[in-house]
């Protein structure tokens, strides 16, 4: 991790649905499977999490309906209070805020995007969008200056007059997205922003959002049921199944070091090259002689696959951006990665 | 192997049930042979069953107004609404009250209605607005539409605004709902005479009484719909309104209330059509207007007059009815950029031009300003006319009807319900209610009737009961084969739940005109009264359930070889019966008030004694044939629910 505190900081977060959840939990000792709690009356939405988001990093929350997921990204913005454990924000723990500050928190510092977008329907795209500027009383001048701003960074310039009903779903969505924006959040949560949408626009609106981060650089926690949609983006994945994360880490580590069965299950499909990249396969040099222009660390081993053919060396130099030199890729780990064991 | 042991548990428990109502049925049957046989205090209730409920409530109405002085508040909130009363009383008939500045000319009203319907709707709903108003003023109705009207347009958004509060406080607070809601569910259900009498004993007579006995009588549709609609609003909604920082009052205004918008202008719909439905009947209570017009033309039996009066009060209810229905489905729409101000508000200019051009000419041709009497339409005859001939014509027919069901049906079966005895009769509702929901439905009939039998009035209940029994019948006789064919087509069905929409818009009143031509003052008119009102929700219902069938259910059917008939018979009734069912329960609510309403063309149930309790203004009697009245409806309404709820349920439909 690159900052010194985290901006979110979860440890133990439990968060169980039922007749008397607090109770219950502390009553709860070791750690009971999500069936053993059903047993007793109770679903567990989230069990035990506790994990870290580093300023400027996008978690990707990954899992299938059911897993959890939403309810999770719902208690780090306390729109769900928690059962149990605590979620820090910049240091401050969101279950001891007053009402008062927590609309303070939510007015200036997280933005967040939903799945059916959560429009208001009588509203203009201006007025949705300037609407959480609204409700921290900026003045009309403002609001609008600022709304028509966000409304051009996501490309409806033009619609600002229309209602959410005579737009298109990816349109809907990029006013979704403008809102979230609009108060120039550091935090940004975004529920399966994209899954209400068809496959093409999806792919359009994936791009979209890579290029604004890219301009923000924003604090992302990203949920999403679709694992190509979360290797695309993700600099960390959660793998989340029955309350539970699974593994955290980084895209490569999770299709080459899958730490669950369920986790190795999902990586099965997938095209191992296409995620994996250079700079993770790179090895310490170890006094191996390395010749020849070296590689880039980002670049995946699909698109060196052509290279490592055609390559006779052993041991390939990798270089980061800066173009200095990190370790060595070995040639045979590298194929092996894209066609897979030798059996 | 589970689903084995559910079935077999099931049945056996089916089966015990099963015989427990048939030995509950047995018992009622029984107890209907012995008849004669049988102790006294069994045929009829006892007196030291019978309470003086009555009494109990005088008593606590005259603690609530002498002790507690409710009176003067009451007097006071009555005094209020009296003001805005003659406010709007003044500028719309010119009554000698402050501003002092009406009437305004019916030439302003009308070009107002023409440009509102135009601008929720288009030329069609603005030709119904104006139209109506045109012919309101032609035919010289223009005092007593006003008259009415000026009490709706004070009424109506007091109920709103209450009944907002009120949905919101209850959909804030689940122990105020929880008291709410038999409450609602009581008032839904009283006749509308039940309110007049507190009304009149708080308040007195006139236009205020009618003012706030409507806006008494309206509220609970609102207060519905807006519990509904901001239970509705959608759970993301909710929580973007959250993220984007808002207060719980900002949520409250500027996103929930917004987003119920349908469902709470649905509710104003409701309040409306309530509030005109209401200001018709006030005219038993001293409300001026079209409804007293219409009293008293039917009590002298003029024909033509009354039906005058009947088209303008259906005018009325439609075009109500219409543009609060536009206005609620209306969705806003965009302006281009760039378009003027006389664009975007092109209606507001365009009624503010044609009513000041219509102000200006009404200074100079005066029948602009008013129709007087004098110089208005009247088609009273020749409706006199083509009436006198239709019931010469048709008269023998009439006539053999009106004995055939006097002698052969209305009297032996008023007589068989009168001859069993109370212990049967609640013997057979128990078996019933065992049969449809086991033992709590079975003691919830009990204690429904249970408390008419102790309210003294069983006769007269049981009089009511066989109307409404009879009535029902009738009209489903009627109501379900006309309800089949409807279904058949979709255009043909399209057409009659347009029909059936329209004549359930219309105030109760208005299906009394009709009979009262045709039969004259008695049982006969009552029963056909009845049956008009509560075929209408069978027919409609019947369409609707049959519509709803799943399409591919159909194609099954078709596929597997089915004829129309089998197809219809095995497939779509069954799984329609569940609509079919609220229409059942609609309609049996419908008779309920018909038959009240239609005492005063003479019959002899609780409906005449409430007539009576009304013009001595007894409360404590007039509540205690109210709640009797809604006791029925609640009755039907609870086993019609149960029902439908178990077998949807079995249907796979919720």
């Amino acid at each position: 991790m690159t900052a010194a505190t985290p901006v979110i900081s979860c440890k133990n977060v439990w968060k169980l649905f039922g007749a008397n959840p607090e109770q219950y939990l502390k009553s709860l000792t070791g750690n009971p499977g999500f069936d053993e709690i059903r047993q007793a009356g109770y679903i567990a939405a989230v069990r035990d999490v506790s994990l870290e988001i580093a300023k400027g990093e996008m978690l990707v929350i990954m899992g299938l309906s059911g897993s959890g997921k939403s309810t999770f990204v719902r208690c780090l913005s306390r729109l769900i209070d928690i059962t149990g454990g605590e979620v820090r924000v910049e240091g401050q723990n969101i279950g001891d805020m007053s009402e008062k500050e927590l609309i303070d928190l939510r007015r200036n510092k997280m933005g967040m995007v939903f799945q059916s977008f959560g429009l208001l329907p009588h509203r203009t795209v201006l007025d949705n969008v300037a609407f959480p500027l609204e409700m921290r009383g900026q003045d009309r001048f403002e609001r609008r200056a600022r709304a028509l701003e966000v409304i051009e960074l996501v490309g409806l310039s033009g619609r600002e007059d229309y209602f959410p009903r005579e737009l298109s779903g990816g349109q809907q969505q990029r006013v979704g997205i403008a809102r979230s924006l609009a108060i120039e959040p550091d935090i940004w949560f975004l529920d399966e922003p994209f899954s209400a949408l068809d496959p093409l626009i999806r792919r359009e609106m994936q791009d979209e959002f890579l290029r604004l981060q890219e301009m923000l650089g924003k604090t992302i926690v990203f949920i999403t049921h679709d694992f190509d949609e979360a290797l695309r983006l993700a600099d960390r994945i959660a793998i989340m199944k029955d309350g539970v994360v699974e593994q955290c880490d980084t895209p490569d580590q999770i299709v080459l070091n899958p730490a669950t069965e369920y986790v190795a299950k999902f990586t099965e499909e997938i095209e191992k090259s296409r995620v994996v990249h250079a700079g993770v396969l790179a090895r310490e040099v170890n006094g191996h002689s390395l010749t020849g222009t070296p590689i880039g660390e980002k670049q995946t081993i699909s698109e060196l696959a052509r290279l490592l053919v055609n390559d006779n060396r052993d041991f390939l130099p990798v270089a980061n951006g800066a173009g200095s030199l990190i370790g060595a890729m070995s040639r045979q780990e590298a194929l092996d990665v894209l066609l897979g064991e030798a059996s | 192997m589970t689903d084995q042991t559910m079935t077999l548990a099931g049945k056996s428990h089916s089966w015990t049930r099963a015989k427990t109502g048939w030995a509950i049925f047995a018992a009622a049957c029984l107890l209907a042979i012995g008849n004669s046989i049988l102790p006294a205090g069994l045929v009829r209730p006892p007196e030291w069953l019978v309470l003086p409920f009555a009494d109990w409530i005088n008593a606590i109405f005259a603690f609530l107004r002498d002790d507690l002085g409710l009176l003067y508040l009451t007097r006071a909130f009555a005094d209020g609404v009296e003001w805005l009363l003659d406010v709007t009383a003044n500028l719309l008939y010119g009554k000698n009250r402050w501003p002092r500045i009406g009437p305004i000319p019916w030439t302003v009203i009308a070009s107002i209605g023409f440009v509102i319907g135009y601008a929720l709707q288009g030329w069609r709903l603005s030709l119904l607005t104006g139209g109506t108003f045109v012919w309101i003023a032609v035919m010289g109705q223009w005092k007593w539409a006003m008259e009415t009207l000026s009490v709706i347009v004070v009424a109506a958004p007091f109920s709103i605004l209450f009944g907002l509060v009120m949905g919101i406080c209850a959909w804030r607070s689940k122990t105020f709902e929880r008291i709410l809601n038999p409450i609602l569910n009581i008032a839904q259900s009283l006749p509308h005479f039940a309110y007049m009498i507190p009304v009149v004993v708080f308040i007195g007579v006139g236009p205020k009484a009618g003012a706030i006995v409507t806006i008494i009588f309206s509220v609970p549709p609102m207060i519905r719909m807006s519990l509904l609609g901001l239970r509705k609003v959608p759970h993301e909604v909710i929580e973007s309104g959250h993220m984007c920082g808002s207060t719980r009052w900002q949520l409250l205004r500027y996103v929930r209330i917004p987003t119920a918008r349908t469902e709470i202008l649905v509710g104003v719909n409701q309040v409306i059509m309530q509030c005109l439905a209401m200001v018709v009947l006030a005219s038993f209570i001293g409300m001026p207007g079209l409804g007293q017009k219409l009293l008293q033309l039917l009590q002298a039996l003029k024909i033509g007059r009354s039906v005058e009066i009947g088209i303008t009060i259906v005018l009325l209810a439609v075009m109500l009815d219409r543009c609060t229905k536009a206005w609620a489905t209306k969705q806003p729409e965009h302006f281009e950029k760039g378009t003027s101000f006389a664009v975007r508000n092109k209606f507001l200019l365009l009624g503010a031009g044609l009513s000041l051009a219509c102000l200006v000419l009404a200074q100079f041709i005066p029948l602009m300003d008013q129709i007087g009497r004098r110089d208005a339409f009247t088609i009273s005859k020749p409706i006199d006319a083509v009436a006198d001939w239709f019931i010469v014509l048709i008269d023998p027919i009439t006539q053999w009807l009106r004995w055939f069901l006097i002698t052969w049906v209305l009297i032996p079966i008023r007589d068989a319900f009168l001859w069993m005895p109370y212990a049967a009769v609640l013997a057979l509702l128990a078996a019933v209610g065992w049969a449809i929901g086991g033992l709590r439905s079975a003691l919830v009939c009990l204690a429904f009737f249970g408390l008419i039998a102790m309210s003294g009035w069983w006769d007269r209940a049981m009089i009511t009961v066989y109307t409404v029994v009879v009535a029902v019948s009738i009209a489903a006789v009627i109501g379900f084969p006309l309800g089949i064919w409807g279904s058949f087509h979709e255009k043909r069905s399209a057409l009659a739940l347009l029909i059936c929409d329209t004549l359930q818009t219309f105030p109760s009143f208005i299906y009394l005109i009709p009979v009262v031509m045709l039969f004259g003052v008695n049982d006969v008119a009552v029963i056909g009264a009845v049956v008009l009102f509560a075929a209408v929700p069978l027919v409609r219902y019947t369409i609707e359930g049959l519509r709803q069938v799943p399409e591919t259910l159909i194609e099954a059917a078709d596929m597997s070889g089915a004829t129309r008939s089998q197809t219809l018979w095995k497939v779509r009734l069954p799984m329609a019966l569940p609509t079919i069912m609220v229409g059942v329960n609609q309609s049996v609510m419908f008779s309920l008030f018909m038959v009240i309403i239609a005492a005063f063309i003479g019959t002899q149930d609780l409906g005449q004694e409430m007539q009576r309790a009304l013009s001595s203004t007894d409360v404590g009697k007039g509540l205690v044939l109210g709640l009797a009245v809604a006791f029925m409806g609640l009755m039907v309404d609870h086993l019609v629910t149960t029902w439908a709820k178990t077998k949807k349920e079995a249907l796979g439909l919720e």
